[in-house]
């Protein structure tokens, strides 16, 4: 007998998560994705601490944000879309 | 063997088929065959039934009992009618705890208070354990026809309103299936739509509670019906982060998710601001919104079209396929 | 986060590339290979508007559910009607790709063996825990995202010496497929997209053979319909300027040397292969599979399977030539017709990372 839901859980999260729970011991913890709150592995990252921004795939941790480059690309973006606001506003 | 599969009774298109060339065609008469969600009968009755069998019974925000008055209320009311009586009828599997029908029941009465209907007959059976799945219930309303729709009135430029956030029912029965491992504050959106009532006399052209299939699916069949494209804003979509934040996770698209206390209204353009402005008075249509408008200049006819969040241009498809089963 | 899908950044960005695109000698077609860089430029109506300044978008072979042929999947079907007491822990997706022993939502299990869905790899480990009297087999699918979770469950499964656990594994390598296309020189592209999270793990070196070898640009790009501009507005500065390199342009999540605790476990559990892509054919060293003190959770050794290439697709079915950028699913004389979402062809249809999936679900005013 199957059970199975027609719509795959997407794997590839876009956005990164806020981790609120580390389990150092399990490697493993809780993260935050827009006030849903689902379980992640941290074993494939080192000093995962809660308050870091990490990006999940298939429920493991693969990444952790960058601050600084995405502060900076964030800037990179809103310079772009200024410079090219017509003159005047 | 031809076999009957989950799909038909998703709301999607293999459902709209199989109503469409197989039960209208076996009971061949003129109000069977206008599809109302409550069918308009002679001396002003409106009648409709519906059956739940939503898995689990009980979901943040709700049950099925709270379902099955809203759920048959709202059908009345989109289709321009004043709830007033429904009946009951429960299929009960042995074994099913009391605690929990009692539940069920006090639901029932609570939600029937609220949408001022009143359960007037019912029935009731049980069937050998294994042979149900708990409970299913089936409720018919029967109201009093106070409008008619008339989507043949609309035109391009008027405009599409949805009464509140879209998919909290879906999730949240999502959630409480437990096989996710998510934690979510989601709460199913089960409420009656009454408060809608009075607009029908305001010049409300077009209602229907956004169920099975999602905006987008009724949306597609509304464009099927009208000679205009319409066309959808996605950054006006309502959605709270909650939501946002579960069907990303979950990969089911809020466009498609079934709500159960949520319309979308086609209003004329001359009167859609101040229609909104009464909507959004009531606690219910807080977050309300005019997510799209009949269209002239692009598309063709039977079109449904968003105008993605980037700017771009898309055809929305309706739903096709089962998307989650035993939602409502 | 906003910034990412502004409207007004999008049109300005569209704006630079489509000015930088218009100084070019010839068209410009570039290939991503990733599921999700597929769906966000169907989503968002991005190909249209890119269409529109001058750059076509190509699909090659970025979804991994699609790439994997059905000798594969008649495999996992095999595993659950010949043994008894089998749970088959699959993602969705895998169950609905039809193959000549249709597909393995429509298999009836032998007594005893049932096929599970699961949302996350780590269930399928916890199920075997659970379940001591069913032996679990993960139908572990995925590229380099994906591999170090199975890596991970693997090593685990040893370490506890788990009896009533394995993996039928089909992992796949991103590099591998792009030396193939570039070598068979069938399509014409100017550069590549590359995908955002393969590359977290394995970081920019295993691209540099695209430019120092064979003269393309590429940039690495995020998910977000800024982040593909961001990426496309690279690789046309890499053609004016004549100097084709791998650009990160997703340094906020993808670190230059990708993630070493990532690729010293898949380094330490799995060991490359040959392996056969549907479409694309056998390529070298594409593919892991698990090492030889691994092999009790093997799935193929432990059961016995002798899997070979040569499955055919279904008649009609053109998934090869879309994964291999050939055609445009448009142009699939079954699509739309008899490939559908509800009656899918082959598999580029049925997975939601599919590129005929995506064409058929965010259909642009273009297709009609």
């Amino acid at each position: 007998m199957v059970i199975y839901l027609s719509k795959e859980p997407n794997m590839c999260l876009a956005i990164p998560a806020k981790v609120i729970e580390v389990d150092e011991a399990l490697q493993a913890g809780k993260v935050d994705y827009l006030g849903t709150k689902v379980k992640a592995n941290f074993a494939l990252l080192e000093g995962v601490q809660a308050g870091d921004w990490v990006i999940v795939h298939a429920g493991f941790a693969i990444s952790k944000l960058d601050e600084q480059e995405a502060r900076e690309t964030l800037a990179l973006l809103r310079e772009i879309a200024e410079k090219s606001e017509p003159a005047g506003g | 063997m031809k076999k009957i599969s989950l799909d038909l009774g998703s709301g999607g298109k293999s459902m709209r088929d199989f109503i469409a060339r197989t039960i209208v065609p076996a009971f061949e008469n003129p109000v069977l065959a206008e599809l109302l969600d409550a069918s308009h009968l002679p001396e002003n009755i409106a009648f409709t039934t519906d059956s739940y069998v939503v898995d689990p019974i009980f979901f943040p925000g709700g049950d099925i009992g709270t379902l099955a008055v809203n759920g048959t209320v709202n059908d009345l009311v989109v289709s321009g009618a004043v709830p007033r009586y429904l009946s009951l009828a429960l299929i009960l599997e042995e074994g099913l705890a009391w605690d929990d029908l009692e539940k069920i029941l006090g639901s029932l009465k609570k939600a029937a208070a609220a949408a001022k209907v009143q359960i007037t007959t019912g029935d009731t059976k049980v069937v050998r354990l294994g042979q149900a799945d708990k409970i299913y219930i089936n409720t018919s309303g029967i109201g009093r026809v106070i409008a008619r729709p008339r989507p043949e009135l609309i035109r391009p430029g008027d405009k599409i309103i949805v009464t509140g956030t879209l998919g909290e029912h879906s999730l949240a029965v999502m959630m409480a299936r437990g096989e996710f491992g998510l934690e979510s504050r989601v709460r199913s959106d089960c409420a009656p739509l009454n408060f809608l009532l009075p607009f029908w006399k305001k010049g409300v052209f077009w209602m229907r509670d956004i169920t099975r299939g999602g905006l987008a699916t009724i949306l597609s069949e509304l464009a099927e019906r009208i000679p205009y494209p319409i066309l959808v804003e996605e950054n006006e979509i309502p959605l709270s982060r909650a939501v946002r934040g579960a069907s990303e996770l979950l990969g089911v698209d809020p466009l498609y998710l079934a709500c159960e206390g949520r319309a979308v209204i086609v209003v004329p353009q001359s009167k859609a601001a101040r229609i909104l402005r009464g909507i959004k008075k009531h606690p219910l249509g807080k977050r309300a919104r005019v997510i799209g408008e009949v269209e002239a200049k692009i598309g063709r006819p039977g079109e449904l079209l968003l105008a993605t969040a980037a700017g771009g241009l898309r055809l929305l498809e309706p739903l096709t396929s089962e998307l989650l089963p035993r939602i409502c | 986060m906003n910034a990412y899908r502004d409207k007004k950044v999008i049109s300005a960005l569209l704006k630079t590339i489509g000015e930088k695109a218009k100084s070019l000698p010839t068209p410009c077609r570039i290939m991503e290979v990733c599921g999700t860089h597929t769906m966000t430029i169907h989503k968002y109506g991005l190909k249209k508007m890119l269409e529109e300044i001058g750059i076509e978008m190509v699909s090659g072979p970025g979804c991994p559910v699609c790439i994997t042929p059905n000798e594969i999947h008649e495999a996992a079907i095999t595993l659950v009607t010949r043994n008894e007491d089998i749970i088959l822990a699959t993602f969705g997706d895998m169950t609905r790709v039809p193959t000549r022993m249709d597909s393995l939502q429509n298999t009836i299990p032998h007594r005893g063996s049932s096929i599970r869905i699961v949302y996350s790899p780590q269930e399928s480990l916890e199920m075997a825990k659970q379940k001591k009297e069913k032996s679990v087999i993960f139908f572990g699918v995925g590229f380099e995202t994906t591999i170090p979770s199975i890596a991970f469950l693997a090593k685990h499964a040893a370490e506890e010496n788990l009896k009533n656990y394995s993996i039928l594994s089909a992992l796949w390598l991103i590099p591998p497929p792009l030396k193939a296309i570039l070598e068979s020189g069938e399509i014409k592209i100017s550069g590549f997209l590359y995908p955002g999270h393969v590359s977290a793990i394995i970081g920019i070196k295993p691209y540099e053979f695209v430019a120092r070898d064979y003269g393309f640009p590429g940039a690495i790009a995020g998910f977000e319909p800024g982040d593909i501009l961001l990426g496309i507005s690279s690789i046309l500065d890499q053609l004016k300027e004549g100097k084709p390199r791998v650009a990160n342009e997703y340094s906020r999540v993808v670190p230059s040397d990708g993630n070493p605790i990532a690729l010293r476990l898949m380094e330490e559990v799995l060991e490359p292969k040959d392996a056969n892509w549907r479409g694309l054919g056998l390529i070298p060293k594409s593919g892991l599979k698990l090492r030889k003190a691994f092999e009790n959770w093997d799935a193929e050794t432990k059961y016995g399977l002798d899997i070979r290439a040569g499955s055919d697709d279904l008649p009609g079915c053109r998934c090869g030539d879309v994964l291999r950028g050939l055609i445009s699913p448009t142009e699939c004389a079954l699509f739309g017709k008899k490939c559908a979402p509800d009656f899918p062809c082959g598999p580029c249809m049925v997975s939601f990372e599919g590129a005929c999936y995506v064409h058929h679900k965010y259909r642009d005013l273009n297709s009609r």
